[in-house]
């Protein structure tokens, strides 16, 4: 039984009772407890099951190592699977559900696995599922999926918010150990801007829990008064519950902290993603004590001994009666004496060194509890608990030379420094063969920009072990003076890896090293013995410290057994790579505040609301929202983008075409600027005219296009694709300030300056003469021609400009009176039958006229002259961006696929993107292909399909009629044709 | 111009601090060189100002001018006024190489105002706001677009964003300033 006892528990608050509920029991705990100390004072000792052999699992640690004691937490659009218990602060009403097993936690099917053990080896998945093939899909799978796997899924939306924080700081000291906080003080007294961040609810770490005195005080004492004063310094700012998660280049710390998971729905967000610029980082992080590798050490009641202590003396928790201590080291006697002292009975310390003295020992010999020396044990018993232990030598084979009977075993094979912040980002390790055990190799530190360190590990994530040595090492490396402590002297570790040493494959089996993936020593000596000999490599063969805990307790164990059975030094083996982060941290924090409205910036044009408000179905254009069609009640998009096509055509249309994009170029070297950058010539352009342009990379493909208009004598305004504008922009400073620095010409992207609206169609001219205020006569503005003026009382320029084939012009005014300008137009073209009209119906207007569209007919491997655009290029110009590329062989060879009208012969709508075959099969034996189609519609003008389309030859193959293979082997023919469909005398826009 | 409505036409929320779309605001990209002497003489006529220096912003009663980059300023007036801004400059500055465009239609301005504004914007900007200077001007991002910000008076940031993304911006910075979210 564990159980609550009676009196103590530093941590706990015994008049502030919690209610929670794990598997639907109602039990009761106490503010300040972890769920797992409330769940192991409530005697639930089996928390789950394993992955892989489904064995019944508890407790193994207090904090964030814990492997086992994973669960599902809450409910609804709070669930949350995967929870540690051990670092969960108890909230009232909390509920708690374990995990990976069926149908029930106390009689689980799949612990079947567990009896035929020897048949799931390490590598077992790649060795049975390579071969047959079709067994994977069919068998292993489907069995594999129901069993595996930890949590479920969460199935609502996260009622909870996220977000982010920027952080800067002098100094990040990560751990509110007495080595942080230590480092802390002297840090915040030197003035420099320390932020001190502790991923749990309390200052202190281990130090309390292990009696250590300060200055004559118990270590409490100190602590409060250390962050007592750390908290009067304005230049220190102090953050409980937020873990360092990942160091990254340059000082960048990533932090998360929890702030409502132990209020959950209190309003405030849950988590907060710290992004950290630290000038240096201390990280204080403590170390984590290792399993000992004997039979059984995975039975609930075997923990680590440290853990015990905490349970014990943090939340008065009793892990059982009787425990036996197993140990390698004098830090596992304070456990005895802290069982002791709680009025537990300790009934042995099983001691795997052959001579044991010292201060600690003697303690615990003091109080009548036996000490074993040179022993191990073979082997726990029990299967959901343990009932007892067998004793044997640690240097024999296992034969049992005692049984004792306990209901709680504490073990501990060392203390493992916390390295992982050091080495995510390069800082290296070295193996202290004294304390068996990887620390951080001073000599080799993560270094910052300039190479100088950008960490500094102090205390025990240093490789210090007592009080003495923690603030010994801050003073060393931090500065100040260290203070005093009860430190006694402790007798070197033994390693012990396995135990006992000679144990034979029927214990090895049952040695866990990696709990949560089922990893045990036979795995890794097997891995070894069929080659394996990189540490990553056996790593994820055997999946050896790849679960949710990262192996934070059974790396250490898991190379040295790799190393004893490759016969070579630990430091030859090395660790696997730390990778952030240190321990998992939620989705939402991950997403910050981007979710809902702002997942994603939507970019909106003045009249976007309007177009809402006005049946808009919209599409996306980049970040752009535009409107794809507006929809009247009961039409489909089809038959809305075919009536805004025919209105257009027949009456008047309006678009919003503000998206497009609207650069200045200016400056006396502007006009060369342009020349080099079209394929046209832009410098000849009077005032007052527009021009087509087009503009390649300097590999020769068609990258852009639009119309180019000379506003005054030094000044062009471009206008680019709505895709393009800022790329376009970029391309233009690009060679301004890497090439040409010494042109005079300025540029300036004005895009969202202006709200520009399309009027197209034979009533055009008609509409804007009503509002009036500008002469929009064929005469007083041609086309190709802008104007500025008033029109309808707003300021506009208007450009004659047709996209559509209609009579058209485009209208800009200041952003914040495109709305006035909308619906004024609407209401003047009330009479003349206007209709806004989308881009879907822009597309199709511009391809019945033959036009083309950058991205349909150009994909980044298309030149100009490939869509028959020569007459846009300039053949007097010495140069242009693209011109030598597109004079190279290939480019200029007669072969290229080029721009053609394609049309079905039974009128239907060709596939989008389908290709032509040719006779004949090419190397890979695939049929040989001729053309492909880049643009196809529906024309409700022409009531059929049409298509564009590149085919090899084809401007020379006008009325050949070629196949097109769709889905279902279906060959459509489509015949070769002129691509401009649609008034090709421009009768319609020259009016 | 009696018709002329900003992005968000100045909605605002309160949260811990108050977030506010400003309203109309005139604004001129000014490129040129900042060095010469007729450029210096035309901000300080338009503007009453002095051409700030690297990442500095001056504004004196309802005009100023901040430093966009080494060739770039950003002239602010009020909106009734950016028009004849924009031909007083260009005529100030004829013969010499510039440019000198209205913005004041493509952008939006906003104001986080209130004790903890700080923490508004130290959620969205990867800026140490703690040491941001007055006068200072820090182009960088609101969450995932452009935007350049200010301390524009004790408790109070202006930030300025591209028009397209003010109802983005708008709903980042009303987030951010929910109560329960401050920073402690």
């Amino acid at each position: 039984m564990s159980t609550r006892l009676a009196r103590g528990g530093r941590l706990i608050d015994r008049t502030k009772p919690l209610n929670f509920t794990f598997n639907g029991r109602r039990m009761q705990g106490y503010r300040g407890d972890t769920l797992a100390s409330a769940l192991l004072g409530a005697d639930q000792m089996l928390l789950g099951r394993s992955f892989k052999y489904h064995r019944p699992r508890g407790l193994v640690a207090s904090g964030a190592e814990e492997p086992n004691a994973l669960v599902g937490l809450g409910e609804g659009s709070r669930f949350e699977p995967n929870q540690r218990v051990t670092t969960t602060e108890l909230f009232e009403g909390a509920s708690a559900a374990s995990q990976n097993h069926w149908p029930s936690l106390e009689f689980d099917v799949g612990a079947i696995n567990n009896t035929f053990g020897r048949f799931l080896p390490g590598g077992f998945y790649y060795k049975t599922f390579m071969f047959p093939r079709f067994a994977w899909k069919h068998l292993f799978e489907p069995v594999i999926r129901r069993s595996a796997g930890l949590g479920k899924v969460p199935q609502d939306r996260d009622a909870d918010r996220y977000e982010y924080a920027y952080g800067f700081a002098d100094l990040v000291i990560v751990g509110g150990g007495i080595a942080g906080l230590a480092a802390a003080l002297q840090a915040g007294k030197e003035g420099k801007r320390v932020l001190l961040i502790e991923q749990t609810a309390q200052w202190g770490g281990r130090a309390p829990v292990d009696g250590v005195e300060i200055d004559g005080k118990p270590a409490d004492e100190w602590v409060k008064k250390t962050v007592e004063a750390l908290g009067k310094m304005a230049n220190v700012t102090l953050r409980l519950r937020t873990m360092a998660s990942g160091l990254y280049d340059h000082g960048y710390l990533l932090a998360y902290e929890r702030i409502a998971d132990h209020t959950p729905g209190d309003g405030r967000p849950r988590h907060r993603l710290w992004r950290i610029r630290a000038g240096h980082v201390v990280t204080a992080t403590g170390a984590i004590e290792r399993p000992l590798s004997f039979a059984g050490n995975d039975i609930p009641g075997v923990m680590l001994a440290g853990a015990v202590r905490d349970y014990v003396v943090n939340w008065a928790v009793s892990p059982g009666d009787r425990t036996v201590v197993v140990t390698n080291n004098d830090d596992a006697y304070r456990t005895a004496l802290a069982l002791a002292d709680a009025g537990l009975i300790v009934v042995a310390v099983i001691d795997a060194r052959t001579s044991v003295k010292g201060a600690l020992p003697d303690a615990v010999r003091a109080k009548g509890i036996r000490v074993l020396e040179g022993r191990g044990i073979a082997k726990v018993k029990g299967s959901k608990r343990v009932t007892g232990v067998s004793v044997c030598t640690q240097a024999g084979e296992g034969g049992e030379i005692e049984a004792i009977t306990c209901d709680a075993v504490a073990m501990s094979g060392g203390w493992s420094p916390v390295v992982h912040l050091w080495s995510h980002c390069g800082g290296k390790l070295i193996w202290d063969d004294a304390r068996a055990m990887f620390r951080p190799d001073a000599a080799k530190p993560p270094t910052g920009d300039q190479g100088e360190a950008m960490v500094t590990a102090v205390g025990s994530a240093n490789g210090a072990l007592t009080a003495d040595e923690v603030l010994a090492d801050v003073a060393s490396q931090i500065g100040g003076k260290a203070a005093k402590t009860n430190t006694v002297a402790e007798a070197p570790l033994e390693p012990v890896w396995i135990m006992p040493q000679g144990a034979g494959p029927q214990l090895k089996m049952k040695m866990w090293l990696d709990y949560q993936n089922d990893v045990k020593v036979s795995d890794v000596q097997l891995a070894a013995r069929e080659g394996y000999h990189s540490v990553e490599h056996t790593k994820r063969y055997t999946t050896l410290g790849m679960a949710t805990d990262q192996g934070k307790l059974s790396n250490i164990n898991g190379l040295a057994v790799l190393s004893d059975a490759l016969s070579q030094a630990i430091p030859q083996t090395g660790t696997t790579t730390f990778r952030p982060p240190y321990t998992p941290i939620s989705m939402g924090a991950i997403a910050g505040e981007a979710r809902g409205d702002i997942f994603q910036p939507l970019r909106k044009t003045p009249m976007d609301e309007w177009h809402g408000a006005n049946g808009a179905y919209f599409e996306p254009v980049g970040l752009w929202r535009r409107t794809y069609c507006y929809q009247r009640p009961g039409e489909s998009v089809h038959d809305a983008v075919n009536r805004e096509i025919v209105n257009a055509r027949s009456k008047v249309g309006m678009l919003d075409a503000s998206t497009l994009g609207k650069l200045i170029v200016k400056g006396s070297d502007a006009g060369r600027f342009l020349d080099m950058l079209y394929t046209g010539v832009m410098s000849t352009l009077p005032v007052g005219k527009c021009r087509y342009g087009l503009m390649c990379n300097e590999n020769g493909f068609l990258s852009d296009d639009g119309v180019v208009v000379r506003l005054s004598e030094d000044t062009w305004l471009c206008h680019t694709t709505s895709g393009g504008a800022d790329r376009i922009h970029g391309w233009m400073e690009d060679w301004l300030q890497c090439e040409w620095w010494d042109w005079k010409v300025y540029t300036a992207n004005v895009t969202e300056e202006y709200a520009q609206i399309a009027v197209a169609g034979p009533n055009a001219r008609k509409v804007l003469e009503k509002l009036g205020g500008m002469d929009v006569s064929a005469e007083g503005l041609p086309a190709m021609e802008w104007r500025e003026g008033l029109l309808g009382g707003l300021r506009a320029r208007i450009y004659r400009i047709s996209f559509s084939g209609e009579l058209s012009y485009e209208i800009a005014v200041p952003a914040s009176e495109g709305l006035a300008l909308w619906k004024a137009l609407i209401a003047a073209g009330e009479e003349f039958g206007v209709m806004p009209y989308g881009t879907e119906a822009m597309h199709i207007m511009r391809a019945e006229k033959g036009f083309i569209m950058i991205g349909d007919e150009t994909d980044g491997t298309v030149i100009p002259q490939d869509l028959n655009l020569n007459w846009a290029i300039s053949k007097k110009k010495a140069d242009y961006l693209g011109k030598r590329a597109q004079e190279r062989s290939h480019m200029a060879s007669p072969d290229r696929w080029k721009l053609v009208g394609l049309e079905t012969l039974d009128g239907s709508v060709l596939p989008d993107g389908v290709y032509a075959v040719a006779d004949g099969v090419n190397a890979n034996g695939q049929r040989n292909v001729q053309g492909r189609v880049t643009s196809t519609y529906y024309s409700p003008t022409l009531k059929k399909g049409i298509a564009m389309g590149l085919v090899k030859h084809g401007p020379d193959r006008m009325g050949e009629v070629i196949d097109f293979p769709a889905d279902g082997g279906k060959v459509i023919k489509a015949r070769i044709v002129d691509q401009v469909f649609y008034d090709k005398e421009g009768a319609k826009q020259n009016v | 111009m009696s018709e002329a409505v900003s992005a968000l036409n100045g909605k605002s929320s309160s949260g811990f601090a108050t977030v506010s779309e400003a309203g109309l605001q005139g604004m001129i990209t000014l490129r040129g060189d900042l060095k010469s002497a007729k450029l210096k003489k035309a901000v300080k006529a338009a503007t009453g100002v002095d051409v700030p220096a690297q990442r500095r912003i001056a504004i004196k009663g309802d005009k100023g001018a901040g430093w966009m980059s080494p060739d770039e300023l950003l002239i602010l007036v009020p909106y009734a006024d950016a028009r004849a801004t924009v031909e007083a400059l260009t005529k100030a500055l004829d013969g010499e190489h510039h440019l000198v465009a209205d913005v004041s239609d493509a952008r939006a301005m906003f104001r986080v105002k209130g004790a903890k504004a700080d923490q508004v914007l130290m959620k969205l900007c990867p800026v140490d706001i703690a040491t941001l200077a007055d006068g200072e001007l820090r182009r960088t991002r609101a969450a995932q677009v452009a935007a350049a910000l200010w301390k524009s008076e004790t408790d109070e940031f202006t930030l300025v964003s591209f028009r397209s993304v003010a109802g983005y911006v708008f709903g980042a910075l009303e987030l951010s300033a929910r109560p329960g979210s401050e920073i402690c």
